[in-house]
């Protein structure tokens, strides 16, 4: 989120004397060792398999084709398996961003200690486990043994449970949910650069509530707002644990499809090709919307 | 004559009284300033005027009308705040637009105002500017458009020049007034910098602790200090200790060697308080060392050590030869230069 409100590091000193920048690879070293040893070495293997060989019998063949490739790209199985990513995140980032952002802004409102104890309540789930809180969601609502289901259904009021497990607006609402924090904690960052006395302002020139809101609040805490949708949507895209909880192996998703090519049908190759793609995919959509909004906001939030 | 007026207006935060007993009338297109340091509750009071706080007692009036119970957004009044608070995702223009189109002034006409207010406070071509691209004086003049664009009954001004640095303090001072008076909108102003307030206002308001301690034109509160704390708070002052003896008649007023007929009134231990550039070296009078000369262009600063304890004096820089430190002085004042209290009277 820092790449998007403070977008301008101050332009560096060229480097003009030899032994500062040998001082600068020696210092950085540890850490780019361990940038490559576990995320660029594995990731170009990864990107390597997904051009290997797959039978049944056979196993992995290290050989050049393009056969998982061209298998991703025609069947209409995996068109629709990452089009149903894309709009489970998308879905969950509006209503975390519908949510989150008038959330963060009352919480901002508050007074010191109920303040620090709201703020504990919507960053305390991030303490625990997103199994835990996802399968919290499935024990509430899951078939005719979830207990609001059953309260409902004893109530009368539906007849029969509400379909929750195995539907995208389960997984939906439980990923909208766990992703909640980031969203609030994005916009409270962007509220916290927000001039206290701006909303005054704006009152003394004879705006009302709502006219601040719209054209004074929203506008400044909106390079927050898409920040954190960035977060919340690269989260959800690439999230395994909820859907596979949730929508288990009738509705896959990217994550849970790659991850049954890898342990369950064993065909690393094809599962590689799947992951690889949604990381390309979410690495542009991510790249491209910063940039976008940093094209938006340069002039204002400079 | 009274257009504003505050009537015993009070303000707790919980159980800390931060202002009390506040009252004051602001005659029609006065510049009054609220002097006091920080933390003694001219913000606090600033706000209960433009309506962000709700005054715990006391009335506050506009025109006759209770202005407590006019909504801030209607209040019409224009504010100033320390940071500015500019709308920082809107251009100069649209900044100080923002309060007549919430008043649906056709577009036309806003435009026009817009222009013509930018120009007067000398920012015509800076329409387009965002705040983020301004320094702190242009954004200064950009708030104070925003302010007066709306032609407010009544301009809160919130130490609107305390992040400046001095030199652009001293411009924006001059031209503020000249723009007030122009205008002859009634303007309170509130400041911690005494020269701020003395060069500013019609008036001066100066506070200590919540309470008002007096009320004046800048001259009055410089020269006639109603307190020790207004005295010691507006510009340097010399307090020592003297006595009047009334055995002899007529009485006299005895600082060490010093001694003039005393006024009528007070009788022993009193405090004398005088301003060191009233203060001059003479033949006769109290007896002083030099200490410390400090030369500051336009005058000089001596300390000097007394037979009544440390004693401050400033003469203009005229050319004359002045006194090397070191040297033996004899000091003396008028005695209508100086003030008098009862030793121990509160400070
Ligand atoms: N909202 C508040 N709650 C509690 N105390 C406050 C509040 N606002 C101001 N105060 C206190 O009131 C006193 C006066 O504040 P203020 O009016 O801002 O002073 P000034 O503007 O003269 O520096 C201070 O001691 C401050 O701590
Ligand atoms: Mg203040």
């Amino acid at each position: 989120m820092s790449a998007v409100v403070d977008a301008a590091p101050p332009s560096a000193k060229p480097a003009t004397d030899g032994r500062d920048a040998r001082t600068a690879w020696l210092l950085t070293a540890p850490a780019l060792m361990l940038f490559v040893g576990v995320l660029v070495i594995p990731l170009a293997m990864t990107v390597m398999l997904s051009f290997h060989d797959w039978g049944q019998y056979k196993g992995i063949e290290p050989v050049f084709i393009l056969k998982n490739w061209h298998e991703v790209a025609t069947d209409p199985y995996f068109a629709e398996m990452f089009w149903r990513t894309f709009r489970i995140a998308l879905l969950t980032t509006l209503i975390t961003a519908v949510l989150g952002a008038p959330e963060a802004y009352i919480l901002n409102r508050m007074s010191g200690r109920w303040k620090s104890f709201f703020l504990l309540v919507i960053l305390g789930p991030l303490l625990i486990s997103v199994v835990a809180r996802t399968l919290g969601w499935a024990l509430l609502f899951g078939g005719s043994n979830g207990l609001v289901n059953k309260l409902l259904m004893s109530l009368g009021l539906i007849g029969s449970p509400l379909p929750f497990m195995f539907t995208e607006t389960g997984i939906v609402i439980a990923l909208a949910h766990v992703m909640m924090p980031f969203m609030v904690l994005s916009v409270w960052a962007a509220l916290q650069r927000v001039d206290p006395q701006i909303e005054n302002a704006a009152l003394s020139l004879g705006a009302g509530p709502f006219t601040i809101i719209r054209r004074i609040v929203l506008p400044q805490i909106m390079p927050g707002v898409l920040s954190g949708a960035i977060i919340v949507f690269s989260l959800s895209a690439s999230a395994f644990a909820t859907p596979a909880i949730i929508g288990g192996r009738r509705l896959k998703v990217a994550a849970t499809l790659a991850y049954d090519e890898f342990l369950n049908t064993l065909n690393w190759p094809l599962g590689a090709a799947v992951a690889v793609l949604l990381l390309v995919a979410l690495v542009l959509i991510v790249v491209g919307s910063n940039a976008l909004i940093e094209r938006r906001y340069a002039e204002v939030f400079r | 004559m009274s257009f504003l007026e505050l009537d015993r207006v009070a303000k707790q935060f919980g159980a800390q009284t931060v202002v009390d007993d506040f009252s004051l009338t602001v005659g029609k297109g006065e510049f009054v300033s609220f002097l006091g340091p920080s933390g003694c509750g001219k913000t606090t009071t600033l706000q209960m005027i433009a309506g962000f706080l709700d005054p715990s007692r006391g009335a506050i009036r506009l025109e006759g009308r209770d202005l407590t119970a006019v909504q801030p957004a209607k209040r019409g009044l224009g504010i100033v705040f320390q940071s500015y608070a500019l709308f920082p995702h809107m251009t100069a223009a649209e900044n100080v637009a923002f309060g007549l189109e919430m008043r649906r002034v056709p577009r036309s006409e806003c435009r026009e105002r817009v222009r013509a207010t930018l120009a007067m406070v000398g920012l015509a071509g800076y329409e387009e500017r965002y705040p983020r691209r301004m320094s702190g004086g242009q954004q200064q003049r950009v708030a104070l458009a925003r302010a007066l664009v709306i032609r407010p009954s009544v301009l809160l001004l919130d130490e609107p020049l305390s992040n400046l640095d001095a030199k652009l303090r001293e411009e924006m001072q001059i031209e503020l007034r000249q723009i007030q008076r122009n205008l002859g909108t009634t303007t309170i102003l509130v400041t911690h910098d005494q020269n701020e307030a003395m060069s500013l206002s019609d008036r001066i308001v100066v506070m200590s602790q919540g309470r008002i301690e007096q009320i004046g034109t800048p001259q009055e509160t410089y020269e006639r200090p109603a307190s020790a704390f207004v005295s010691q708070f507006l510009g340097k002052t010399n307090d020592f200790a003297a006595t009047i003896d009334r055995t002899a008649t007529p009485g006299r007023l005895i600082a060490g060697s010093w001694s003039a007929p005393a006024p009528a009134g007070l009788a022993g231990p009193v405090t004398v308080s005088i301003r060191p550039e009233r203060i001059g070296f003479g033949d006769a009078g109290l007896a002083a060392k030099i200490v410390t000369r400090i030369f500051q262009g336009n005058h000089w600063l001596f300390q000097c050590e007394s037979e009544c304890g440390a004693v401050i004096v400033i003469r203009q820089n005229d050319g004359q030869p002045q006194p090397a430190e070191g040297e033996a002085v004899r000091l003396a004042w008028r005695p209508e230069d100086m003030s008098l209290r009862r030793a121990g009277a509160a400070a």
